[in-house]
């Protein structure tokens, strides 16, 4: 492994910025957080970057390495050609605050417009409920997200058509589908899929699932099963005709 | 003269991790104004790291666990220098707090009838912590996290606090800055919860992150709350060593719950070479036996690998000085070796152990399924913080709530893993409970505009040295080494009273401590500011370990090694003195009441 690599960091805020060039040591086992952190501890102390547990389980870290989204926590150096400057970017479907730190708070409103749980009555007379490890584990997969929203910063419908104000995103289309699959769950989200989250926005080019570093499938699992449901509910035509809907 | 934003609440809660969210869950449901600040996102606290479980005596996968257990696991573990009353209230409303969780929408894994499932953790007589495979924090924080946004609460992300505020003696809220843009907040409250936390970043080598620069409890001790047991910090004994980046992450315990074996560099399990005599009649004697209790034999006794934290991270120090160790100094966990044992063994660690699997074969380049892990003791909770009346959870200043790893007593000299998840759940639920009883019952306070002013004005000193300044990162570099060197794992007087003058030194290169660029997310200001409470902790740490003249639970002393029976009737408290210096007494336990008394020793 070389003993040095070069680091391009995009430096900058809301009004604009340009890549920095940094140089640091490099060693054995080292992820590009580690680089990162050297470089800020070292020789640019007003760096601004997030991370917190540094073991890709918290999903603060998230940038664009080499065009990439990635966690930065959990991509190695010795899985990138250090002969060439390692480009560390922003995520780019959000807005910048300063140099790696993007306003996520999008997410955290979006979420909020989703109804949230709703438990149907415990089957036991204690009060508690019985369920299958089968089936909690389907959404349990789901219930892996981190919300380190790489797979946002992907989606096309996100990223280049800034549909921010009417399309939830991947992410939110897991957290939909953890619900709507959540074996207590009794809520129906289904016409607020259609109308007011724009499930049908998404042409599932998987770019989303592609990404996610915690490996969830989003598309197959999350949001084409959602798709059924919303066609099912009001696109069936012998419904339709019957007027049940 | 700078401006602050100003924002005004019946109840604060600084901290958004479990028991934060969970304080303010409560309040809210009073339907008092509730606010919540945090430095990180919102479910990124440390809560989310968390790993093996939450410990609750649901009794699903042995029905003989109760609360009489937990509360005697429990004050064992701690050595008896617990909050009995804590320890009390914890082990009866751990259950029920756990199933508030599944009525939220947290998905635990199953027993075969469809129960929440619970797992074998150190310390704990049986199977008692609920979990989700090895992310049990995440599903708590999430949960917490998705159930509180809609339960009435107005959240303040990445803003950090920097003073309490008082009025005549009684708290009156808080302030601090923004770090995305360094705008100065005031929020006022009629009561203020503080759920910040550890400090774990006192030391080189830890599991904890950046936000662990023991900042709530910096802000109480300033604020003339007394803390208490600051002598016993945690080293977990399985973090990673190897790489050296990934150095102190956790390797959570979870895997000796499920059949893992520590071996030194001759193979040999060297824990059943030295078993502490408190834990003689419950500890397996032999490999198969201790099999046997991992896989649910309700006969058999646990392994010594499932002996508490501080004893087998001790061994594993003494296995690696002795020259038994690992080729990078650390010892060998071994959970491949199941194989022998069970069909299917390498799909049966994945699903139980996914993120560790997933963090080895990424950050190591190493599959626990084939191959043994190297591991060694990182520093990683702090049973010590903020002194709270048991019930309310009150600190000694009015109005002032602490909950969570901030708070003390519960674990007394030692944490049980796992006790730690429903600590959060039980006392945040508490403390938001009392808060809100207390702002209900309290009027409105007034701000002193100076003292806002005086903080604003010192916070910004950093940016008048600039470049010319000591450079922030650098003093944190150096505390660690410091700490870790002097006041780790194994104690000795001569090297704390050495700790003691090489703070001071770090606290006067801390005022001299410069800044380059401006307010906007500047992480070099931010560290400035964390680094000052480091200081206050890492010195309180110090001095209560110096006082305690004996080797009890976490805190080893080389100079003392044995435990004395006489300090086991102490706790130490600091307190800050009317001249600013800091003050260490040793202060009685309360007598145990007799039924709790008697069912330590039904259990013994
Ligand atoms: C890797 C790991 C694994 C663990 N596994 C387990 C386990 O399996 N079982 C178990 O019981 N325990 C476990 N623990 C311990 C447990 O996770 C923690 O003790 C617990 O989560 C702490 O929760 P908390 O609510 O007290 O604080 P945290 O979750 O850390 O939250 C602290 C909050 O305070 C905020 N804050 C701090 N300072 C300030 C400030 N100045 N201004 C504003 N906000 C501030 C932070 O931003 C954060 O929101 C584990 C710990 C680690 C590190
Ligand atoms: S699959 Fe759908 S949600 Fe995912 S990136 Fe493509 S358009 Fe976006
Ligand atoms: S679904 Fe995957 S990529 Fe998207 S936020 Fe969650 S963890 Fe990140
Ligand atoms: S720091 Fe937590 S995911 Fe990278």
């Amino acid at each position: 492994m070389a003993t040095q690599a070069m680091f391009r960091i995009w430096r900058g805020d809301p009004e604009g910025g340009a890549f920095q060039d940094y140089v640091t040591p490099v060693e054995e086992g080292m992820v590009v957080l580690d680089a990162v952190h050297r470089i800020q501890a070292q020789q640019a102390n007003d760096l601004a970057l997030r991370w917190n547990c540094k073991a890709g389980k918290c999903g603060s870290c998230s940038a664009e390495i080499n065009g990439m989204p990635r966690l930065m926590c959990m991509t190695r150096l010795s899985d990138i050609n250090l002969e060439m400057p390692v480009i560390i970017e922003p995520m780019h479907a959000f807005p910048v605050i300063r140099d790696l730190v993007t306003d996520v708070s999008w997410n955290f409103r979006a979420k909020l417009t989703v109804k949230p749980f709703k438990p149907r009555s415990p089957d036991a007379p204690d009060g508690t409920w019985r369920m299958q490890q089968a089936d909690v584990e389907r959404v349990q997969e789901f219930r892996k997200c981190i919300e380190c929203f790489l797979c946002q910063d992907v989606c096309h419908v996100l990223r280049e058509h800034r549909k921010h104000d009417e399309f939830i995103g991947p992410r939110l289309m897991v957290y939909t589908a953890a619900l709507e699959m959540h074996p207590l769950d009794t809520e129906d989200r289904t016409k607020d899929l259609r109308d007011k989250h724009n499930i049908g926005f998404c042409n599932i080019t998987t770019c989303c699932r592609q990404v996610c570093p915690e490996s969830i499938t989003i598309t197959e699992n999350a949001i084409i099963p959602l798709k059924e449901r919303v066609v099912d509910r009001f696109y069936d035509p012998l419904k339709q005709l019957l007027g049940i809907l | 003269m700078p401006e602050f934003q100003r924002f005004s609440y019946d109840v604060l809660v600084i901290g958004a991790g479990g028991a934060g969210l969970r304080a303010a869950i409560e309040a809210a449901a009073t339907g008092l104004k509730v606010g919540v600040v945090c430095k990180s996102l919102l479910g990124k606290a440390h809560t989310v790291m968390a790993e093996g479980g939450i410990a609750a005596s649901l009794g699903n996968v042995d029905d003989r666990d109760n609360w009489r257990v937990h509360f005697s696991d429990t004050m064992r573990g701690g050595q008896y220098i617990n909050n009995w009353r804590m320890a009390e209230l914890h082990a009866k409303e751990a259950p029920e707090c756990v199933r508030q969780l599944e009525e939220w929408g947290a998905l635990f894994d199953r027993t075969k009838d469809g129960r929440i499932l619970q797992r074998n953790f150190g310390g704990h007589r049986y199977p008692r912590l609920a979990h989700v495979g090895d992310r049990t924090g995440l599903e708590m924080i999430r949960t917490l996290q998705d159930h509180g946004i809609h339960a009435g609460m107005e959240v303040h992300m990445e803003c950090t606090v920097l003073r309490l505020l008082l009025d005549s003696g009684r708290i009156a809220g808080a302030c601090g800055y923004d770090r995305e843009k360094g705008r100065f907040y005031l929020w006022q409250a009629k009561a203020v919860v503080l759920a910040t936390g550890g400090i774990g970043r006192a030391f080189k080598v830890t599991s904890n992150s950046w936000e662990y620069t023991g900042d709530g409890h910096a802000l109480a001790y300033r604020a003339g709350a007394e803390l208490r047991d600051m002598e016993f910090v945690q080293f977990h004994p399985t973090g990673m060593i190897w790489p050296i980046s990934v150095r102190g992450i956790l390797v959570t315990e979870g895997v000796r719950g499920e059949g893992g074996v520590l071996r030194n560099s001759e193979g040999r399990r060297f824990l059943f070479d030295d078993i502490p005599d408190l834990y003689k009649d419950q500890t397996a004697d032999n490999e198969d036996e201790g099999w046997r209790y991992t896989q649910g034999d309700k006969t058999a006794r646990r392994p010594p690998e499932l002996l508490t934290r501080d004893h087998v991270a001790r061994c594993i120090n003494r296995e690696v000085k002795a020259g038994r160790g690992s080729p990078h100094g650390g010892v060998f966990l071994d959970i491949s070796w199941i194989k022998e044992r069970m069909p299917k063994a390498e799909e049966h660690i994945k699903r139980k152990l996914p993120s560790m699997y997933h963090q080895f074969k990424q950050l190591a380049d190493l599959d626990i399924t084939k191959e043994p892990m190297e591991v060694g003791p990182t520093t990683h909770y702090v049973m010590g913080g903020i002194n709270v009346d048991g019930d309310s959870q009150m600190a000694t200043v009015p109005g002032l709530f602490a909950a969570g790893e901030v708070a003390a007593g519960l674990h007394g000299a030692n944490r049980l893993g796992g006790n730690s998840l429903s600590d959060l759940l039980v006392f945040g639920r508490r403390a938001g409970r009392y808060a809100a009883e207390f702002a209900k019952a309290n009027g409105a306070t007034s701000i002193d505009e100076q003292q806002l002013q005086a903080t604003a004005t010192e916070a910004l000193a950093p940016f008048e040295r600039g470049a010319s300044g000591e450079n922030p990162y650098q003093i944190q570099y150096d505390l660690q080494e410091a700490m870790q060197e002097l006041v780790g794992i194994v104690r000795t007087e001569d090297e704390m009273l050495q700790a003691l003058e090489t703070i001071a030194q770090f606290r006067q290169r801390t005022d001299r401590v410069g800044i380059v660029g401006n307010r906007e997310y500047n992480n070099g200001w931010h560290t400035a500011v964390d680094v000052g409470n480091l200081m206050i902790v890492s010195e309180a740490v110090t001095r209560a370990a110096l006082l305690r003249k004996e080797s009890r639970g976490a805190q080893f002393r080389e100079d003392f090694p044995n435990k004395d029976p006489e300090w086991g009737k102490y706790n130490i408290i600091i307190k800050r003195g009317p001249d600013g210096a800091m003050l260490v007494e040793k202060r009685a336990i309360p007598p145990i009441p007799d039924e709790l008394k008697a069912v330590i020793e039904e259990m013994k």
